[in-house]
C-alpha cells in the first residue's frame, strides 16, 4: 500500500545538478527505514524551475523541496516521511517577501503560468504510457480516427494555432496543403532540432511527455494520409532520444502505432532520425535533406515541403511544441484553444527564461503576456539590484526588446513590429551591465559558424559583418561602419537562400535600431559604455587610494605595474593586456576601470 | 488495444495509482508521527486509514503526517479536518479505531464522540 509518492524531477538541468545521486539516496534511505513498500519514487520530466534543481515533490501534501543534495536528501525520508515534519531548510524562500513556500502553489513562478504544452511535464512518469493515458492521453487519437481528415484540419484552422518553431505560420494551412498535395506516399515529420542557444522547450517535452508527440504525429498521419513519420532530433539530446524511443516501443505494444490502429484500418509508424547538431538543419528543407541521408543544406522554396518534401513526396513538417498542442485541441476543441492568448496568436507559448533574471527555467504563459509579467512577476526580477536593459528573443535570428516595450503584449506580430522575432521562445534577459554591441557580435558569431556555406550572401556576408563588429569592439571602428553594416545586413536579408541567412543580421540591425549611441561610443569615442569590450577598457591606479601594497604588481601577468612598497603604483598602458586581475585583487578600490 | 473502452479501463485503473497526486479538496486526515506517536503505533493507524479509505473508494481526502501534537499520553493522535467543518482531534487511535474514524466521521459525517480529545471552536 502506497502512502506517499516522491516525484523527483529528472529533466536535463536537474540531472546535471545531481538528480541521480539524490534519487539513490532517497531509495536507500527508504529501505533503511523499512518503508520502501509504502513510499514510491517516481522520476518525472522537467518541472520548469531549473535553477532550483534538483527538485523533489512529496505527495499527497505537494511539499516542494528544492536544491536537494546528497547530503540532505535523507532528511526528506527521516524527517518528512518518518516523523511527519516538513524539512524547512529545503523549502523555497520567496526572495521579496522572504516567506517559505510549502507547495508549488505558493511560488509565483508557478502560479502565474498556464500549463498546456507542459501540462504533463513534471507531473507524470514519462516512461509510463499508462500515466499518459490516465491524463487523457491517446483519447484525442481515438476521437480523431472517428473524424474525417477535413474535419480535423477544420478544427486546426478554427483554433488559429500557429507554428511554434518561430515563423508562426498557421498550422491548419500547412496540414491542408499536405492533405491536398498530389503524390504518394506522404510523410509526417517532427522538427526536434532545437538549435537556438538557450532554448530547451522541445527537449523538455520530448523528455517529459514523449507520448503527446507520438499521438499528435499519428493524428497528423490520419489527417494528411501518411503512414510514416520521422522524428528528427539532434544528437545532443540523448535523454530525449532514449525516452522517445522507449515511448515509440510502448505505443507499438499498445497498438497506437503499427497496423490498423484502434481497429480502424489506419496504419502509422514513427522512426527516429538523429541530426548531427548543425543549426541549419532546423530549417525545414535542410532537415529533410538530412533525413534522406544527404548533406543538410537548404533549398529554394517553392516547392514547399507540403508539395515536394522528403524524397520529393508531400511532407508535413511541424515543430515539437506545435505538435504538443494538437491532441488537446482535438480533445477540447478550437474554442477552448482560443480561450487564452491573443486574437491573432491564440494559445500559450513556452519561454526558456535565462540570463540576468532571478528564476531561470521553462515557463508557459498565454500569448500576449507582457515582458514585465514574464521577467518581474514570474522571473522574480533582475538579481543584484541591477536595472533591466533589454531582452533578447529569437536567439541568433532575433533581436532585442527594450525597456520601453516592457508592457507590450508579446505575440508573433507585436515582436515582429519592433524588429525581433518570437523564434522558438528563447528569452535572454540582459541587465544594465550588458554591452549591446558585444551581444550582437556574439549572436552573429554563432551564425557565422553555423552558416552552411551554400549561398554567398550568408557565407561571405555574415563573415564580413562579423569582422566589422570585431573591429568595432576592438576599438578600430571607422566612420561609416554603422551605415556599412546596415547596408550589408539588408543585402544579406534580401538575397540569402534560407531563413538562417535572411535572419542572421537581425541581432545587429535590432541593436543598431535601439542602441545606436552605444555603437557610436565604440566607434567614435573608442569607449564601451558598459565596460565589457576588453580592448576599449583602460585600467589605471588612483594615487589617492593606492597604499602601495604591491598586490596588483605581483598579480599582473605581463609585469605592466611598477612601484615601490608603500608608494603609489603605476600601470604601463603599452604593456597592459586588460586582463582585469589587478582590479580583482585590489582591496582598496584603487584601480579604476573606464 | 482495439477499442476506446479498453483505453478508458487503463485510464481508470491508472488514475487510482496516481491518486496521491490529485488535488483532494474534501478534507484531510493528519496523523501525528512524533517519536511518541510512532512508539504508540501511529504507523499502524496511518496505514489503516489509507487502507480503509482505499477500500471505501474515497479519493477526495488527503492523508498527511505531522510532527508531535504535544499530547504524548494520548498517542497515537489523529486530526480529522473536513472542509467547512471544525477540526476534531482523536486520541488512542489504534488500527480498529482508525477504521472507525474513517467509516463514521470521514464517510458518515458523524464525529466519533468516545475517541475525541479536542474539538475546534467548542
Amino acid at each position: 500500500m502506497i502512502r506517499n509518492q516522491l516525484l523527483v524531477c529528472a529533466g536535463g538541468a536537474c540531472i546535471t545538478s545531481g538528480e541521480k545521486s539524490v534519487k539513490d539516496v532517497l531509495v536507500d534511505e527508504l529501505k533503511k527505514h523499512g518503508i520502501e513498500d509504502e513510499v514510491q519514487v517516481i522520476e518525472t520530466g522537467c518541472m520548469g524551475a531549473c535553477d532550483l534543481g534538483p527538485i523533489v515533490v512529496v505527495y499527497p501534501e505537494g511539499t516542494f523541496y528544492q536544491k536537494v543534495t546528497v547530503k540532505n536528501a535523507d532528511l526528506i525520508v527521516s524527517e518528512h516521511l518518518v516523523k511527519g515534519r516538513t524539512v524547512g531548510e529545503l523549502l523555497y524562500t520567496e526572495p521579496t517577501s522572504e516567506k517559505k513556500a510549502r507547495t508549488s502553489g505558493d511560488i509565483p513562478f508557478y502560479t502565474r503560468q498556464v500549463k498546456r504544452v507542459l501540462r504533463n511535464c513534471g507531473a507524470i512518469d514519462p516512461l509510463s504510457i499508462e500515466e499518459y493515458i490516465a491524463r487523457d492521453g491517446y483519447f484525442a487519437l481515438g476521437k480523431a480516427l472517428e473524424m474525417t481528415p477535413d474535419d480535423i484540419i477544420q478544427v486546426l484552422l478554427d483554433s488559429g494555432l500557429r507554428g511554434r518553431g518561430g515563423a508562426g505560420f498557421p498550422t491548419g494551412l500547412k496540414w491542408k496543403a499536405a492533405r491536398e498535395a498530389n503524390g504518394s506516399p506522404k510523410y509526417v515529420v517532427c522538427n526536434g532540432d532545437e538549435g537556438d542557444p538557450g532554448a530547451f522547450m522541445d527537449r523538455s517535452v520530448l523528455e517529459g511527455d514523449p507520448h503527446s508527440i507520438i499521438e499528435a504525429m499519428a493524428i497528423a498521419g490520419h489527417a494528411i494520409g501518411a503512414e510514416k513519420g520521422y522524428m528528427y532530433v539532434r544528437a545532443e539530446y540523448p535523454l530525449a532520444m532514449e525516452r522517445f524511443e522507449y515511448a515509440i516501443g510502448k505505443a507499438r505494444e499498445y497498438g497506437f502505432l503499427g497496423q490498423s490502429i484502434l481497429g480502424t484500418g489506419f496504419n502509422f509508424d514513427i522512426e527516429i532520425r538523429i541530426g548531427a547538431g548543425a543549426f541549419v538543419c532546423g530549417e525545414e528543407t535542410a532537415l529533410l535533406r538530412s533525413i534522406e541521408g544527404k548533406r543538410g543544406t537548404p533549398s529554394i522554396k517553392p516547392p514547399f515541403p507540403a508539395q515536394a518534401g522528403l524524397w520529393n513526396k508531400p511532407t508535413l513538417i511541424n515543430n515539437v511544441e506545435t505538435y504538443a498542442n494538437i491532441p488537446q485541441i482535438i480533445t477540447n476543441g478550437a474554442e477552448w484553444f482560443r480561450s487564452v492568448g491573443s486574437t491573432k496568436s491564440p494559445g500559450t507559448k513556452v519561454f526558456a527564461l535565462a540570463g540576468n533574471v532571478q528564476n531561470t527555467g521553462l515557463v508557459e504563459v498565454p500569448m500576449g503576456t507582457t515582458l514585465r509579467e514574464l521577467i518581474f512577476d514570474i522571473g522574480g526580477g533582475i538579481p543584484g539590484g541591477k536595472k533591466f536593459k533589454a531582452a533578447q528573443t529569437g536567439g541568433p535570428s532575433g533581436g532585442v526588446i527594450t525597456g520601453d516595450y516592457l508592457d507590450m503584449p508579446i505575440d508573433f506580430d507585436t515582436v515582429k513590429d519592433i524588429g525581433t522575432i518570437m523564434g522558438s521562445g528563447g528569452l535572454i534577459v540582459l541587465d544594465e551591465d550588458s554591452c549591446m554591441v558585444d551581444v550582437a557580435k556574439f549572436y552573429l558569431g554563432f551564425t557565422v559558424d553555423e552558416s552552411c556555406g551554400k549561398c554567398t550572401p550568408c557565407r561571405e556576408g555574415t563573415r564580413q559583418m562579423y569582422q566589422m563588429m570585431e573591429r568595432i569592439c576592438d576599438g578600430k571602428g571607422r566612420d561609416g561602419d554603422i551605415e556599412k553594416l546596415s547596408r550589408l545586413a539588408n543585402v544579406i536579408e534580401d538575397t540569402s537562400l534560407c531563413g538562417l541567412g535572411q535572419s542572421a543580421p537581425n541581432p545587429v540591425l535590432s541593436t543598431i535600431r535601439f542602441y545606436e549611441d552605444e555603437y557610436r561610443a565604440h566607434i567614435y569615442e573608442k569607449k564601451c559604455p558598459s565596460h565589457v569590450c576588453k580592448h576599449l577598457l583602460i585600467y589605471s591606479i588612483m594615487p589617492d587610494k593606492c597604499v602601495g601594497c604591491t598586490a596588483c604588481a605581483r598579480q599582473c601577468p605581463v609585469d605592466a605595474i611598477t612601484g615601490e612598497v608603500k608608494k603609489t603604483h603605476m600601470i604601463d598602458q603599452s604593456k597592459c593586456s586588460k586582463c582585469g586581475s589587478c582590479y580583482e585583487v585590489c582591496r582598496f578600490g584603487a584601480i579604476r576601470k573606464e | 488495444m482495439k477499442s476506446l473502452e479498453e483505453l478508458k479501463r487503463i485510464k481508470e485503473q491508472t488514475l487510482k495509482e496516481m491518486d496521491l497526486r490529485q488535488a483532494k479538496e474534501r478534507g484531510k486526515v493528519i496523523v501525528a508521527m512524533g517519536t511518541c506517536g510512532i512508539a504508540a503505533g501511529a504507523k499502524d493507524a496511518l496505514m489503516a486509514i489509507i487502507d480503509e479509505l482505499e477500500k471505501a473508494d474515497v479519493h477526495d481526502v488527503k492523508v498527511v503526517q505531522s510532527g508531535c501534537m504535544g499530547l504524548c499520553d494520548k498517542e497515537p493522535t489523529v486530526e480529522v479536518s473536513m472542509k467547512d467543518q471544525p477540526a476534531v482531534i482523536y486520541g488512542d487511535v489504534n488500527d480498529a479505531n482508525a477504521r472507525r474514524i474513517v467509516r463514521e466521521h470521514v464517510q458518515g459525517g458523524n464525529v466519533v464522540a468516545d475517541l475525541v480529545i479536542k474539538r475546534e471552536n467548542i
